[in-house]
């Protein structure tokens, strides 16, 4: 790994910077802490409606002017907004990079949030959710995630809950932004063609002006302990049955959190974390094995997210047009217990890590993904918890792997979600 | 600002003839190579002539069913051993069928190039086709049916194709329907796979941490003995018929909450001299910072819309070019409205200097970030020897593309859309 410079600015802005000269590219992102973890009812889909009025303009870059001047030089640039976290970037040829400074310091404070903009916008987040309520995954994992959290505000999707979209108004949206976007809630990630002391520089002269905000408040409300296993089930149209299992998973920054992505590794494939970057198949993965191979379901994937607080590990399938919910849950918990009696070989382990060291040689390939992980990393534990990534993996143990199985594979710490098409023959449609 | 960039020549940065080697086996096959020393890792990317065109009208499906069963079983290995192999070394590799080709890509640590190629060798010349594979196969081709039968924007593309290709072979579906792939046998795949599958007309590129001259080497020792005499001459479109009136259709899928629609015609293929200027003219119409005019009209102004964006697929034959969005039920005919007086400008007026100049610059400025990665680059070889652009083409780009003035990009937009003359295909409750 090439060293980085890691520097916190006067008014509270962390900057992480990492040259990388193999391509005229330079990448671009700005991070804030604020997600859907920050959002009481009520205002549910607050930070994503914020995201969306970034592109609405400033008196310096009016609605347009901003995307075009990215655009016409050739920039990649996006905006996400997920659990815990916002975040913007901008992927330039390196001689344009001034461009994606001063855009981004701008909208960090002068965004105009015009209501006539906040009603034309009301009406196309609600056609994006609208868009995802098509897709039976969406509304099944939807209802699985309110299931699991009853306290916690990873309860809602980041997207919002219609009741909120039609009822937010333009101030709370401006409030919300006030609040977070402060450079001291902030972290600046920039990799790529340029020598990091004159960046550096550069940063400062943009930023450093942009006062301290008041500390950004992050009230959460712990999620307590489930006792007993939660099933919900969602009817709609099709012939499809879908199933997804979520266990309550440690947060990233916790010492389990490793164990249990070898875990899922053995279990259901090598996770990719990358957010640029080639995945790999999972056939010979024991879930695949187990249910695809048997012929229980058409496919199955799993994985973990990286998450400030405990969130969940998922498993989702694709139940097989001739066979039951029911029949792939069964199967599905025999790996589990099998896992959970039997601690996986030492070579099974050091495949896992080999796969990992190939995910991570992919991402690398790309800029973008390179400064995606400075910033991302930062958002639940910091940089060193990537770079140190491969190590610690090599260090899981068989037993880490049975003991994490043991403790988060339990029935009682999940939720079933099945998703009954309205549609199929009663037969297939039976559920959990 | 000038000089930020610590590379001293960006533009030698792109692959060029300086970089790229290019070998054709005394067998047909043409292998690309070209080098990129600082990455631990290769891409290989190609495509063999076994597309969808050659389906029968009553197995529909085949060269897709075709092509997922490759990797299902070799005259070597299993299923499970081939998988292993791969995903033990943390590789991949997999195929893609087409409506004229058969596509494969896979990546690998620099290290296993020599596994990817050889797991790719077998899959394409000795695949056994086990029975209970393809059963298997089956069953998720079918439940891929019954999700497509469920999803607006593939049913909106189904019944577009439907549309504008009336009585051409583009109208039917690579993937085909329940009941034709039902109708597929294993005897069928074998067969299928016997006289399509061959050297001729194949294309394989190699890129990332490996010597251009060493992965050639490589490729032609594993591949130059491949034979297959009963290999059909390359596939010749028949004319298409161009549409003469709005042909408009709607698959119902109740209870969906959103409706998806696709607006179009016929566009010109990739190698066409129309393609360049048609490319630039779909951005302004349709991609340009925030999704161009079209998004300016239906997303920024009119709120309708999370997505509305135009298309221009290229492709070896005439593709389609067309207009998608996704609106709310109730909103179907106004962003109807919207997207046609968008077409009618396009098609009646000459894009503005600025808005052609800024297509160019994005045209020209997204180049080195499209070659970032080896797939990326891969993708670039197999376009050049696939449409013969000359292994100078992202040399010469920058000029090709400042040279499309707003007098051709009308030309070509007449030549393709009519306003009057469009397939409007609607998907939803």
């Amino acid at each position: 790994m090439q060293p980085i410079t890691r520097i916190t600015l006067s008014n509270g802005l962390l900057v992480l910077l990492k040259e990388i000269h193999t391509a005229p590219l330079i990448s671009h992102w700005i991070w804030y802490r604020v997600g859907s973890r920050d959002e009481k009812p009520g205002y549910t889909g607050a930070s994503h409606w914020v995201e969306h009025m970034q592109f609405k303009g400033t008196p310096q870059f009016p609605a347009g002017v901003l995307d075009r001047a990215i655009s016409r030089d050739g920039g990649y640039w996006n905006a996400l907004t997920y659990l815990d976290w916002t975040t913007y970037f901008e992927t330039l040829p390196a001689d344009k990079i001034e461009l994606a400074l001063r855009l981004e310091a701008d909208r960090m404070t002068n965004s105009t949030f015009d209501p006539a903009e906040v009603a034309a916008e009301r009406t196309v987040i609600i056609s994006e959710r609208q868009g995802n309520e098509n897709e039976p995954m969406f509304r099944l994992s939807e209802e699985v995630q309110a299931a699991a959290f009853r306290v916690h505000s990873y309860h809602h999707e980041v997207i919002g809950d219609l009741a909120d979209l039609e009822t937010m108004q333009r101030d709370d949206l401006y409030q919300h932004y006030r609040t977070y976007y402060t450079p001291n809630n902030a972290v600046l990630a920039m990799a790529g063609d340029f020598d990091a002391v004159q960046m550096l520089e550069r940063i400062r002269q943009y930023y450093e002006s942009i006062p301290a905000g008041q500390p950004a408040p992050h009230p959460t409300r712990p999620e307590p302990p489930q006792s007993g296993e939660r099933r919900v089930t969602v009817e709609g149209p099709g012939d499809t049955t879908y199933l997804l299992l979520a266990y309550h998973a440690p947060a990233a920054a916790e010492a389990d959190f490793l164990p249990l992505l070898a875990m899922d590794s053995l279990l259901s494939g090598p996770g990719n974390l990358n957010l640029f970057g080639e995945g790999i198949s999972n056939k010979t993965s024991r879930l695949y094995r187990a249910l695809v191979e048997g012929e229980l379901a058409v496919s199955v994937y799993g994985g973990a997210q990286a998450t400030i607080d405990p969130y969940l590990y998922q498993l989702t399938a694709i139940v097989h047009p001739e066979k039951e919910a029911s029949q792939v849950i069964e199967a599905i918990d025999r790996e589990i217990e099998n896992l959970q009696e039997n601690p996986p070989s030492e070579s099974e382990l050091a495949r896992a890590v080999k796969q990992a060291r190939a995910l991570f040689a992919y991402g690398s390939e790309r800029i973008t993904n390179q400064a995606f992980w400075l910033g991302f990393a930062e958002m639940f534990a910091t940089y060193d918890w990537y770079t140190s990534f491969l190590e610690r993996l090599s260090t899981v143990t068989p037993s880490d792997v049975q003991r994490v199985a043991q403790t988060y594979l339990r029935p009682q710490n999940r939720v079933i979600g099945v998703y009954l098409p309205k549609n199929a023959s009663l037969a297939t449609a039976r559920g959990a | 600002m000038a000089t930020d960039s610590m590379l001293t020549n960006p533009v030698q940065a792109l692959p060029g003839p300086h970089d790229i080697l290019r070998r054709e086996l005394t067998n047909g096959i043409v292998v690309l190579s070209r080098a990129n020393p600082s990455s631990p890792s290769v891409s290989i990317s190609g495509f063999v002539q076994a597309g969808a065109l050659y389906d029968p009208d009553d197995k529909l499906g085949l060269a897709d069913f075709t092509a997922s069963a490759l990797m299902r079983g070799t005259q070597r290995r299993s299923f499970q051993e081939i998988y292993d192999l791969l995903e033990s070394s943390g590789a991949s590799l997999g195929f893609s069928s087409g409506s004229h080709t058969v596509s494969f890509s896979g990546k690998a640590l620099a290290e296993d190039l020599e596994l990817l190629l050889s797991l790719l060798n077998e899959a394409l010349r000795q695949p056994t086709f086990p029975s209970e594979h393809v059963e298997r196969l089956r069953a998720q081709l079918l439940t891929h049916l019954a999700i497509r039968a469920q999803d607006t924007a593939e049913m909106a593309s189904l019944l577009f194709d439907k549309l504008v290709y009336d009585q051409h072979p583009y109208s039917r579906p690579e993937d085909g329907y329940p009941e034709t792939i039902q109708a597929i046998r294993r005897e069928h795949l074998v067969a299928f796979h016997q006289r399509h599958y061959g050297p001729r007309g194949m294309v394989i590129a190699i890129t990332g941490g490996i010597e251009p001259q060493a992965a050639i080497e490589m490729t032609q020792r594993i591949f130059e003995n491949w034979q297959n005499p009963d290999q059909p001459e390359p596939y010749q479109l028949p004319p298409l018929q161009p549409l003469d009136s709005i042909k408009r259709e709607k698959a119902t899928l109740p209870e969906k909450s959103q409706a998806d629609l696709l607006i179009g015609a016929a566009g010109p293929g990739r190698a066409s001299p129309d393609f360049l200027a048609a490319s630039i003219g779909n951005n302004i119409l349709g991609q340009f910072g925030m999704m161009g005019r079209i998004g300016k009209s239906v997303r920024e102004k009119a709120g309708l819309a999370y997505y509305a964006a135009s298309g221009l697929s290229g492709g070896p034959g005439p593709g389609p070019w067309s207009i998608s969005a996704g609106v709310d039920p109730e909103n179907v005919e106004k962003a109807i409205e919207l997207i046609l007086q968008e077409v009618a400008r396009f098609t009646t007026e000459p894009v503005s200097d600025e808005e052609l100049s800024d297509v160019q610059a994005n045209f020209i400025g997204r180049l080195p970030l499209s070659l970032e990665s080896n797939s990326g680059v891969a993708a670039a070889l197999i376009r050049l020897e696939r449409y013969q652009l000359g292994l100078d083409y992202y040399q010469r780009y920058p000029d090709l593309v400042r040279a499309v003035n707003a007098e051709q990009i009308l030309e070509v937009a007449q030549k393709y859309l009519n306003v009057n003359h469009l397939a409007i295909a609607v998907a939803g409750p």
